[in-house]
């Protein structure tokens, strides 16, 4: 039982990553219909920029401030430089142009880095504290479900309550309508990329130091389980990444505990195709019937 | 800011074959003007051109004067040309209230834009009622007073109208003419109006360009048009 509750609460914490980089894949789905591959990549690029600061300053605040800045940075840039001139008539030009991304921007990491891992540290100890006995969340833990709720309870603020989140939504859901209103658009879309490799850039830097160690790969796997958990709840859906990431994150560490480590992925893959099987538009997806 | 309208020799088409063939004419400020013309005579083409998303093959349109050639869509809402597309242009997944406000977003600010809203809402009652209501629980008729309702609320210089009465009840449609007349005199505004029901347009209508296969066939005040039964038979079809 105490076993339970422990693996219950880290799987929580691990869930809230996964929901946060899979909110940043449906922000972008959302934004431009594209389903951006080279995002763990972008992430990681952001994660060696804050290892580099913080190695400079010595301070994690200033690194990680870095990180999700140059995260937003390199959105702008990618959007800009590559993804808007992509050919919009078939997705599967931006799926490439994303796929080379990955590749350069990891060989870029390997030439100037090196292929080793990284020592980088986390800001808070990452024993668990004993609450009645039983083991439970370290203080990193604590941190991270706190900083990853907090960020998407602004994000929903943003999208709900704003000016600029009803013109993302807007353009997201009828960009010529929006347009014809006085919207501007295209500048929406490079927002939306921003934001969500800022989101991204952040669930790396908070999963990196416990989780993966920082090497020119680390992000890979963090990206696949996104993904899943993005397809499961709908790539639509933010609600859908929260739970689908919570439920990611809670599966993972159930069947690491109980079943080992490397049963892991192969459970994260079977919850992948039971979901695509039995509703393949993602458990939250959003009615087919578009009449805007 | 006084919402003169001119298409001069106006060229459009779509991949290189024109659908508009040199037209022009012209909209005085305050003018209601319809816009008539068979399915497929360049009506809804002329308005996609005015908008900006497409490109002409040859000559051009001017708001008070100025080219609109280099302005970009968005732009020319924000010059003040507000449109209301054919069909459902509302946006489905946004609520009442929040297509009013996008509409009303680079118009108004605070305050203003409180007051703009709420005054379409006296304009629309039942808009008022359902202002939480998402865009696709709308009836026929309730959208059509929205997406009519939203290009108000931003109080533009010239309003354009695409078939607004397609697949409305008769009783809905006069509703909405009258709404449409008598907010284009309070704010003094002109209107382009696109329609295939030829008497609803011309009963509120000050002149009538007649468009046929991308040509304009006749242009006169909308008494003498709907009064030409020779020119009713040969290009509107009645």
């Amino acid at each position: 039982m105490d076993r339970l509750a422990f693996l219950l609460a880290t799987g929580l914490a691990r869930g809230a990553i996964f929901a946060l980089f899979a909110l940043s894949l449906v922000l972008i789905w959302r934004a431009a219909r594209i389903i951006n591959f080279a995002q763990g990549a972008m992430a990681l690029v952001a994660t060696y920029l804050a290892f580099a600061v913080t190695g400079l300053t010595g301070s994690y605040a200033a690194g990680l401030a870095a990180g999700v800045l140059g995260g937003a940075a390199m959105g702008f840039a990618v959007e800009r430089g590559l993804m808007r001139h992509a050919p919009h008539r078939s997705p599967l030009a931006g799926i490439i142009i994303a796929i080379g991304l990955v590749m350069v921007l990891q060989s870029l990491l390997g030439i100037f880095f090196g292929p080793q891992y990284r020592p980088m540290a986390a800001p808070f100890d990452e024993a668990p504290i004993f609450i009645g006995g039983v083991p439970l969340l370290s203080p990193y833990d604590l941190f991270v479900l706190v900083v990853a709720l907090a960020v998407m309870g602004l994000l929903a603020l943003l999208f709900t309550r704003t000016s600029l989140g009803l013109q993302l939504r807007a353009s997201a859901f009828a960009p010529e309508v929006s347009r014809l209103l006085g919207v501007r658009v295209d500048r929406m879309v490079t927002i939306g990329w921003m934001l969500s490799a800022a989101v991204a850039a952040l669930a790396a830097l908070l999963l990196i130091p416990t989780e993966l160690g920082l090497n020119p790969h680390s992000t890979d796997i963090l990206f696949v389980y996104a993904f899943t958990v993005a397809v499961v709840g709908g790539l639509d859906s933010p609600i859908g990444a929260l739970l689908g990431g919570l439920t990611v994150g809670v599966v993972m560490s159930l069947v690491t505990g109980y079943l080992g480590s490397t049963v892991a992925p192969i459970g994260v893959l079977v919850l992948l195709v039971v979901v695509l099987l039995v509703k393949p538009g993602g458990v939250f997806s959003m009615r087919q019937a578009r009449t805007a | 800011m006084n919402g003169a309208l001119s298409f001069h020799d106006l060229t459009v088409g779509y991949g290189g074959e024109p659908v508009l063939h040199e037209v022009s004419f012209a909209l005085e400020p305050g003018e209601i003007v319809a816009l008539l013309g068979a399915n497929g005579a360049g009506k809804t083409t002329l308005l996609r051109a005015l908008a900006g998303f497409v490109r002409p093959l040859g000559g051009g349109i001017r708001l008070d004067g100025d080219d609109l050639a280099r302005l970009s869509p968005e732009d020319r809402a924000r010059r003040g040309i507000a449109q209301v597309p054919e069909g459902r242009s509302v946006v489905a997944e946004l609520t009442v209230d929040e297509n009013l406000r996008l509409g009303a977003l680079w118009r108004h600010r605070g305050r203003a834009r409180e007051t703009a809203i709420a005054q379409i809402y006296d304009l629309f009652e039942p808009l008022a009622r359902r202002r939480s209501a998402d865009g696709h629980q709308l009836s026929g008729g309730e959208r059509q007073m929205l997406a009519l309702g939203r290009a108000l609320v931003s109080r533009p210089r010239v309003l354009t109208l695409d078939e607004p009465s397609l697949g409305l009840a008769p009783l809905v449609v006069a509703q909405l003419m009258a709404t449409l007349r008598d907010a284009a005199a309070r704010d003094d505004m002109t209107v382009l109006l696109a329609e295939q029901n030829i008497t609803s347009a011309l009963s509120i209508a000050d002149r009538g360009v007649v468009l046929d296969l991308g040509r304009v066939v006749a242009d006169a005040a909308a008494s003498t048009l709907a009064d030409d039964t020779a020119l009713r038979h040969a290009y509107l079809g009645f």
